[in-house]
């Protein structure tokens, strides 16, 4: 027999069980749950793409969903970026919710006719007549020696076309908040994931929940720098931060989430905070993220900073084979902590 | 010219002798449309020289058998996706002729709200999927929407989904790598999808016989696994027999044909070309068989119907032109605050401002004057 003290114990555990109930997972997993209960939830939802269906995804995303929602509902596809991107794009304008998958997001370089003027602008040339409800998902960002074509970050090349919206998911929480969000959205949706962040892990909660596409996620705040990153980055900024504590340093780090459009609220507030902002990409220097961001803080919030802004990119090369050239094509914590040391004398 | 089908029917040209094609109702109906066609792109060359359209408008005179034949087979619910040369497209599959000419003259009242454009129409009434600038760029469209069709047959178990699409396009297109693409995806799908290649021998200057090197485009076809069938694109009673045969495949779910239309444009490429590399005499020839003769010789020597009803119908059609460019001029231009709306289906796409408020909400976002 359970003393009254006991039973209570019992009640606050059950409680805060049933409440806050979690379950761990990693990144590639979370997008799975994410996209298989968007399909139990609406019929319309199907995925396409290279692979999709028997194989499961080369990074697993879909695996086992073609055994539980059948061959059609989780295309395999011929090896045609371009057409069957255009076929998300009119089964969409005709009532279906496709998640059109880049085996790699480089692939979708051969699908930019379509991305481009019919995902962005059917809806505004239809004079508001066709939705076009597709997420367009895949890999992306720079692996481990994979090679040029292999490790490109398109978020630079999509961002002017108007009409899309664009998300990068860093954590398996945002992964599955991020893909769920971009499924319901009735925009066309690219969601950028990372081919390192696959097996990050976490738990996560039990019940049904999204992101918001729009908004940026505070990751660490902080008071004597806003530093603005995405996807992997994130982690390398981490570990900067880490660094920078030690060094009597309060950065502000705030993951951006929302590529297109920008959430200016947020960083907008960390900018009057700190008056110093770094931004941390993995895209290339030349019309990357890191340039849009510069553009949007300097036209909005210039009399609150008190230092030029600094930007982060990855070198204007073809990543390079070779572990140690590649190394140094992508942002390294030491360099963060440098600029940030830089940025606040 | 003998046709070639792929598959061992007698040839249908047999039957023009013995029987009816088609009812007095279905023939009248086939001329009005096609000459709704023609009146209504002759109308646009005036317009367009007077100043009234602009950009690239591509008229689709001499072609007006393959929309009529094809899209008068159609219900509302199949689709139709076209190229830029999609006027008459529009106009067959059921778009009000002013709601044509309005969008051609850059109005509210267009079909797609003066946004599109000659190049770009869409109907969401009457599942008309565009109207595209870049070639090809509309097959892949046009087989998602057939893959809805077979969709919402399978998965969503509506079991009398029969929809079907048509996919329109020209020759230059045959040589692009988005129509072979396609032609694999919709055999291997048995999408219902038909895929009509309207052949008129040019692709602005370029003829199609130096461009491709096996010019007979309907042998394509069965390369894929799909029938591939030849018709003379000048006689809408023709097309209208293998289209009927294609569309019926398609609903049976029997899968996707490749129909090659032989047909011609008696005007440039488009309002802007001085059409002058096309040999005069190819010009002539096709002009005396120009369909909408073709059909009206037809009629009356059938017997379906008198001078005085196809008169009738081209005075009809007249007022209908006219009618339409009337409605167009009074109509009123956009106005600043359009520019914007249809940017997302969702405005929350424009994200969140500053002020912590999503741009939409700004009072000037209608207005057209926020920045975004």
């Amino acid at each position: 027999m359970l003393t009254p003290f006991q039973y209570l114990l019992s009640g606050i555990y059950l409680t805060r069980y049933i409440l806050y109930s979690r379950h761990e997972l990693l990144l590639f997993e979370a997008l799975q749950e994410g996209l298989e209960e968007e399909m139990e939830r609406d019929l319309r939802v199907c995925v396409m793409g290279e692979d999709v269906g028997h194989y499961g995804g080369s990074y697993k995303v879909t695996k086992g969903l073609a055994k539980k929602f059948g061959d059609l509902r989780v295309l395999d596809t011929p090896i045609a970026e371009n057409s069957f991107a255009g076929m998300g794009i009119g089964a969409a304008m005709t009532g279906l919710r496709p998640v059109v998958e880049g085996m790699n997001m480089g692939f979708l370089l051969l699908a930019f006719n379509q991305i481009s003027n019919n995902c962005g602008m059917l809806h505004y040339t239809s004079g508001g007549q066709f939705t076009i409800p597709i997420v367009i998902r895949g890999p992306g960002g720079v692996g481990r020696q994979l090679g040029a074509e292999h490790s490109q970050r398109l978020e630079s090349y999509f961002q002017s076309i108007p009409g899309i919206q664009m998300v990068a998911c860093s954590t398996p929480y945002n992964a599955k908040g991020l893909m769920k969000a971009a499924i319901r959205s009735e925009n066309p949706v690219i969601l950028f994931e990372h081919v390192l962040l696959y097996n990050l892990k976490e738990r996560i909660p039990d019940e049904d929940y999204i992101c918001n596409l729009e908004e940026a996620e505070m990751v660490r705040p902080g008071e004597h720098v806003t530093i603005l990153t995405y996807s992997r980055m994130r982690y390398h900024v981490m570990q900067a931060a880490k660094t920078l504590v030690n060094k009597g340093y309060d950065p502000e780090v705030i993951d951006i989430r929302s590529l297109k459009p920008f959430d200016l609220y947020t960083i907008g507030n960390s900018v009057k905070k700190t008056h110093r902002v770094l931004i941390v990409e993995e895209c290339m220097r030349t019309g990357g993220i890191g340039a849009s961001l510069i553009a949007a803080i300097t036209e909005n919030f210039n009399d609150y900073l008190d230092a030029p802004i600094m930007c982060l990119s990855s070198q204007d090369v073809p990543t390079p084979y070779a572990g140690t050239l590649e190394e140094v094509t992508v942002v390294q914590p030491a360099q963060i902590v440098t600029a940030v040391e830089q940025l606040c004398q | 010219q003998i046709k070639s089908w792929l598959y061992p029917f007698p040839n249908k040209s047999f039957f023009f002798c013995l029987f009816q094609l088609i009812t007095k109702e279905e023939g009248l109906e086939l001329y009005e449309d096609m000459i709704l066609g023609r009146a209504f792109e002759d109308m646009c060359a005036q317009m367009y020289y007077r100043g009234k359209m602009f950009g690239f408008v591509h008229l689709y005179n001499g072609q007006e058998a393959v929309s009529t034949g094809f899209i008068k087979l159609l219900k509302q619910q199949d689709s139709v996706v076209s190229t830029y040369r999609d006027h008459v497209h529009a106009l067959s599959k059921g778009v009000p002729a002013r709601a044509v000419m309005s969008e051609l003259f850059g109005k509210t009242t267009g079909c797609c709200r003066g946004q599109g454009g000659s190049m770009h129409m869409f109907s969401r009434e009457h599942n008309l999927l565009g109207g595209f600038a870049f070639i090809g760029e509309g097959i892949p469209v046009a087989t998602g929407a057939a893959f809805t069709s077979k969709y919402k047959r399978e998965v969503l178990k509506e079991a009398d989904c029969d929809h079907v699409t048509l996919a329109f396009f020209g020759d230059g297109t045959c040589n692009n790598g988005q129509f072979f693409e396609c032609l694999n995806m919709a055999a291997l799908w048995k999408l219902p999808i038909v895929f009509v290649v309207e052949n008129n021998l040019w692709a602005i200057g370029m003829s199609h016989l130096r461009a491709t090197s096996d010019p007979q485009i309907y042998k394509k076809g069965p390369a894929f696994g799909m029938p591939g069938i030849h018709v003379d694109g000048m006689d809408v009673l023709k097309v209208r027999e293998v289209a009927k045969e294609a569309i019926g495949r398609a609903r049976r779910g029997e899968g996707p044909t490749l129909v090659e239309c032989e047909t011609y444009r008696f005007r440039g490429h488009s309002l802007a070309d001085p059409d002058e590399l096309r040999d005069p005499a190819e010009k002539a020839h096709y002009a005396a068989r120009d369909p909408i003769t073709a059909l009206k010789k037809y009629l009356i020597e059938n017997s379906l119907a008198s001078e005085a009803d196809l008169k009738a119908i081209d005075k009809k059609i007249d007022e209908v032109v006219e009618d339409a460019v009337e409605f167009a001029d009074e109509s009123p231009v956009p106005s600043q605050s359009q520019l914007l709306e249809n940017v997302f289906a969702d405005p929350k796409g424009f994200g969140i401002g500053p002020d912590g408020r999503y741009r939409c909400e700004d009072p000037k976002f209608t207005e057209g004057t926020a920045h975004v």
